[in-house]
């Protein structure tokens, strides 16, 4: 139930941003899920309904809506773009288990499949944000 | 937008005291301190979390003898309880492999690590930070504003040069800074002293070379009848640390 503790900063998230923007209710809140991450959807889903329950007077009616965004990644060295789908099937399930809980661990196990170089970065699809949120004021 | 951050509060608010123990140098033993530190205050009865944040070069898991142990999955990542402390690592999810981790990604496993990390209420948290003034440092000061620093020197006057920077950022950002250790001392010597004095920081006192202590790694009985164990141990005391 790691997913628990991420559903838990959206919520939160998703307070703070109705204090500052002085929203009564929170209406939608649209969340991008990192391929990489490889969150548990059912799970994530059932943690962010039960956070939602004790802050009723914000989020009573509050819906997720939830995109999962495919992972690319570059190497610096000589520039080939690859996917989480691409390496998925090289990992072994600890390396897998360890990127699910911290993405850039991508970094430990594996290495740019063209040239072999450790240097490469994740262009997108990396793990849980939030791209809006919708309320009343 | 980054929700993460947002929770980093709420998973340190159970603890009363945030130690970061730092350096501007490398190798000048603040691993040893850290875990050292941490085996003192578990050993007197206090609840003791230790966090090293050496993302490179983790070692607290090598001088602890740390083995065969992860976190438990409940409502984020509980650690692993090692000689009675809760102890968090990036060594559980690295395999010891090494880890070529550059800027932005340094600070997206620190703000991972802090959100999911389930300390629970503890009396200490002690924070094994790696060397220099980079983002790691800059993070911690960011993201855990009750952190207070021990940083470690030699009696090097090539430590020192790194040292001083340090301290002079620490000072800038208004960190709070508990004061210094001269680490590995071998003969009588006030450099170091007069230089912590004249920047108006406390001095915390010296620990002597010690060199049993080598043989003391991964074995925490033999740590604790240490010299080094013996002199940290009243450094804690008369500081109130």
């Amino acid at each position: 139930m790691h997913e628990w503790a991420l559903a838990e900063s959206i919520i939160t998230a998703a307070l703070e941003t109705a204090k500052k923007e002085k929203l009564k209710q929170v209406k939608e809140i649209t969340i991008n899920l990192g391929e990489m991450q490889q969150i548990e959807r059912d799970i994530f889903e059932f943690a962010l309904d039960e956070i939602k329950k004790s802050h009723n007077k914000k989020m009573k009616n509050t819906k997720f809506r939830m995109k999962t965004e495919k992972t690319t990644l570059r190497c610096k060295n000589c520039e080939k773009t690859w996917t989480y789908q691409d390496m998925k099937k090289k990992l072994t399930n600890n390396e897998s288990e360890s990127i699910h809980f911290i993405p850039e661990i991508v970094f430990v196990h594996t290495r740019c499949p063209k040239c072999g170089n450790p240097d490469f970065e994740i262009i997108k699809g990396r793990g849980v944000t939030i791209t809006s949120i919708k309320g009343t004021r | 937008m980054e929700p993460r951050t947002t929770v980093i509060e709420k998973r340190l608010s159970q603890i009363k005291k945030i130690i970061a123990v730092a350096s501007g140098k490398g190798g000048v033993g603040k691993s040893l301190v850290s875990s050292s530190l941490s085996l003192y205050l578990s050993k007197k009865g206090y609840k003791v979390g230790l966090l090293d944040l050496d993302l490179y070069g983790p070692s607290t898991h090598i001088i602890l003898g740390t083995k065969d142990v992860f976190p438990e999955e409940e409502k984020g990542l509980v650690p692993p309880k090692i000689h009675g402390i809760n102890f968090m690592s990036i060594v559980y999810f690295t395999d010891d492999k090494p880890a070529p981790f550059k800027g932005d990604d340094i600070s997206n496993i620190i703000i991972e690590l802090l959100a999911i990390t389930q300390w629970g209420e503890l009396d200490y948290l002690i924070i094994d930070m790696p060397p220099g003034l980079g983002d790691e440092t800059l993070d911690v000061i960011r993201l855990i504003k009750k952190a207070e620093f021990i940083v470690v020197t030699t009696p090097s006057r090539v430590a020192m040069g790194s040292v001083e920077k340090l301290l002079k950022i620490l000072n800038e950002l208004k960190t709070p800074t508990i004061g210094v250790i001269e680490n590995m001392t071998m003969t009588k010597n006030q450099f170091i002293r007069n230089e912590i004095c004249q920047m108006k920081l406390n001095y915390l006192g010296s620990i002597q070379f010690d060199q049993k202590l080598e043989s003391s790694i991964g074995n925490i009985n033999k740590l604790l009848r240490t010299d080094f164990m013996q002199d940290l141990a009243k450094i804690i005391e008369e500081n109130n640390i």
